[in-house]
């Protein structure tokens, strides 16, 4: 099969995945660090004859999205942290109604306005439910510009199989930074089903409605319960995670999205001075590899978790590993960036040691 | 015998929950009139909005949708523009549309979105209790303005529908009061003016209705509809607004 292959930003390569994966309704307003994922779906969509809009607000865009998911077409709505944080009641109306759809957040310093540099700061956001209800999305967390297409690409079939929105978690430096991205020139939409629930008019059927109001005695606490089986069967099917150097390792790194990309050069620095060490990189942070983490957890491994937040995902570790005195942390927030430098001074400065002593 | 009147075939036979006297239920009944007369019951898809309308899924026989509060143009848009052969139309309350749904629906307005709007305005918050509305008259009591509404406290009457005559987008408005059987039909005829401009592409349409809410004004269902006609419409004028 003929592959394309050519250099592209995080952002233009979520929306060529969007494209490819048959995405027919894009609503999007302008925010950094995602613009030039907007503009080119203005302009892909475009090409391909299908729907574009700029929206007045985010609130829009995401309710767009639920009318065109609704309708039964995939459809995507992007933005960035604090336009994410708008879009959470039309995520919350969108798992309530059962409706699958594309969300991409190109994370950026919060809280409040922030700034534009990248952050991890919305994990709690995308990973706890972001909205109110007891509900869950699917968050997929790219580490590469490759996998902002494919991640993209994959979210909108795990979106139909589950009728349930699901969260593309990126950040300002995925978005922005350029690298190859391959796939084969005639990929088609995978995962295309049927919609028999969707709004096209009661033509040889009933009418039916699409709605999250549940007000007779217990209705709401089934569609609640019927949720919580879904999510069930997400978390057995559907956990993602990529290990490095963990078989033998004394010390894990624990990281996902472009920490987790860096905390690969870390790994490989300890290993050249002789410390066993290895990545554990969550792919899926919901659901997450809580049985994974466990595992390794096993014989005394000690867990550094590094993010750019003020410690989100740690919690989670916490969760999976039963042991605080086994889990370091270290993290920027703000924008801040750390280097691979820094991340290994800060685990030599907490944990080596007791490594070393085999402690 | 030659039967002069029944049930349309889009209305399902199940009573309403409605208060006594409310407009919402004749307001249903002739969107489903217009539905029928226009042959489009299978074509045709409903966003309900949050408020007393919330339920009308459970009184229409065609696909309904429930949006969240005020995102009703939103959700109709999303729906329009992948399946622009149906006749797409919100059902929104005055708190809806006029208030916490203000961008959504001026800009669907403004994008000339090819969607029929029915905007019941009763100046009031119904399903919560009587609060005030955007459009709720100067001097009215209501539940959060117990010295009635004053102009420098709770500010203007919003006569969001002349807003909506500055936007080169829209086709058509009008505004009707289902206060007498004149108004009745003439509401009826809005409605089908209003759909048929979608039907042939034509934009943006918006119909306001000025209805009663008898309950949360405090009067019988025949003062309430005395009400429209001495007070109602001269804060809020009938006859078409754009066309």
């Amino acid at each position: 099969m003929k592959k394309v292959r050519y250099l592209s930003t995080g952002n233009e390569a979520c929306g060529e995945g969007a494209v490819r994966a048959g995405c027919l309704f894009y609503g999007g307003y302008p925010i950094t660090p995602q613009n030039e994922l907007t503009a080119y779906m203005a302009k892909r969509m475009n090409e391909e004859g299908r729907v574009f809009i700029q929206s007045e607000s985010e609130l829009s865009a995401i309710n767009m999205v639920f009318g065109a998911s609704a309708a039964g077409y995939r459809a995507m709505t992007t933005s960035s942290s604090p336009g994410i944080s708008l879009k959470q009641e039309g995520i919350s109306y969108m798992a309530g109604c059962e409706l699958p759809g594309v969300i991409v957040n190109v994370m950026r310093g919060g809280p409040g306005l922030g700034n534009i540099a990248p952050s991890q700061s919305d994990y709690f956001q995308a990973t706890k439910g972001g909205g109110h209800g007891d509900y869950r999305i699917i968050v997929l967390a790219p580490s590469t510009v490759q996998e902002m297409f494919d991640f993209t690409y994959e979210a909108f079939a795990l979106a139909d199989k589950y009728r349930n929105p699901v969260m593309v978690l990126a950040d300002g430096m995925l978005g922005q930074m350029m690298e190859p991205v391959e796939f084969d020139e005639d990929i088609k939409p995978s995962g295309m089903v049927k919609k028999p629930w969707a709004m096209t008019g009661a033509k040889g059927r009933p009418a039916q409605s699409v709605k999250s109001l549940f007000l007779a005695d217990g209705m709401l606490e089934e569609l609640n319960i019927r949720l919580q089986k879904k999510f069930r069967l997400i978390e057995k099917n559907e956990i993602r995670y990529e290990n490095y150097q963990t078989k033998d390792a004394d010390i894990v790194f624990v990281a996902y999205g472009t920490i987790g990309r860096m905390a690969r050069a870390c790994v490989d620095d300890l290993r050249d001075k002789g410390i066993k060490a290895g990545l554990m990189r969550p792919v899926t942070l919901w659901p997450f590899p809580y049985d994974e983490i466990k595992r390794l957890a096993k014989g005394g491994t000690k867990f550094f978790v590094t993010e750019m937040s003020a410690g989100q995902m740690v919690e989670d570790v916490r969760l999976a590993v039963q042991d605080d005195e086994r889990i370091y942390f270290y993290g920027r927030m703000g924008g801040g960036i750390p280097t691979p430098e820094e991340i290994n001074a800060s685990l030599e400065e907490q944990v080596l040691e007791k490594v070393r002593e085999g402690k | 015998m030659r039967q002069l009147s029944s049930k349309p075939r889009s209305m399902k036979d199940v009573p309403t929950h409605y208060c006594p006297g409310c407009g919402h239920g004749l307001i249903h009944r002739l969107v489903c009139e217009v539905v029928d007369e226009l042959g489009v019951r299978e074509e045709t898809i409903a966003v309900a909005p949050v408020g007393c309308a919330v339920l009308a899924y459970d009184y229409w026989d065609f696909d309904t949708l429930e949006a969240a509060h005020g995102r009703t143009p939103a959700v109709a848009t999303g729906i329009k523009r992948v399946q622009p052969g149906k006749l797409v139309f919100t059902y929104q309350g005055d708190g809806d549309l006029a208030a916490i749904g203000t961008a959504e629906i001026i800009h669907a307005g403004n994008r000339g979105e090819n969607i029929s709007v029915v905007f019941v305005n009763n100046g009031v918050y119904g399903m919560t209790g009587g609060q005030m509305a955007p459009t709720t008259l100067l001097g009215q009591m209501t539940a959060t303005t117990p010295r009635t509404r004053r102009p420098k406290e709770e500010g203007f009457p919003m006569k969001i529908t002349e807003m909506m005559a500055t936007l080169s987008g829209v086709a058509y408005l009008e505004r009707t009061a289902v206060s007498s059987p004149r108004g009745v039909m003439a509401t009826k005829k809005a409605i089908l003016r209003s759909f048929r401009t979608q039907l042939e592409g034509k934009g943006f349409s918006m119909v306001e209705v000025l209805s009663p809410c008898p309950t949360y004004w405090g009067m019988d269902p025949v003062r309430a509809m005395e009400r429209i006609e001495k007070e109602v419409v001269k804060q809020y004028p009938v006859g078409v607004i754009k066309e």
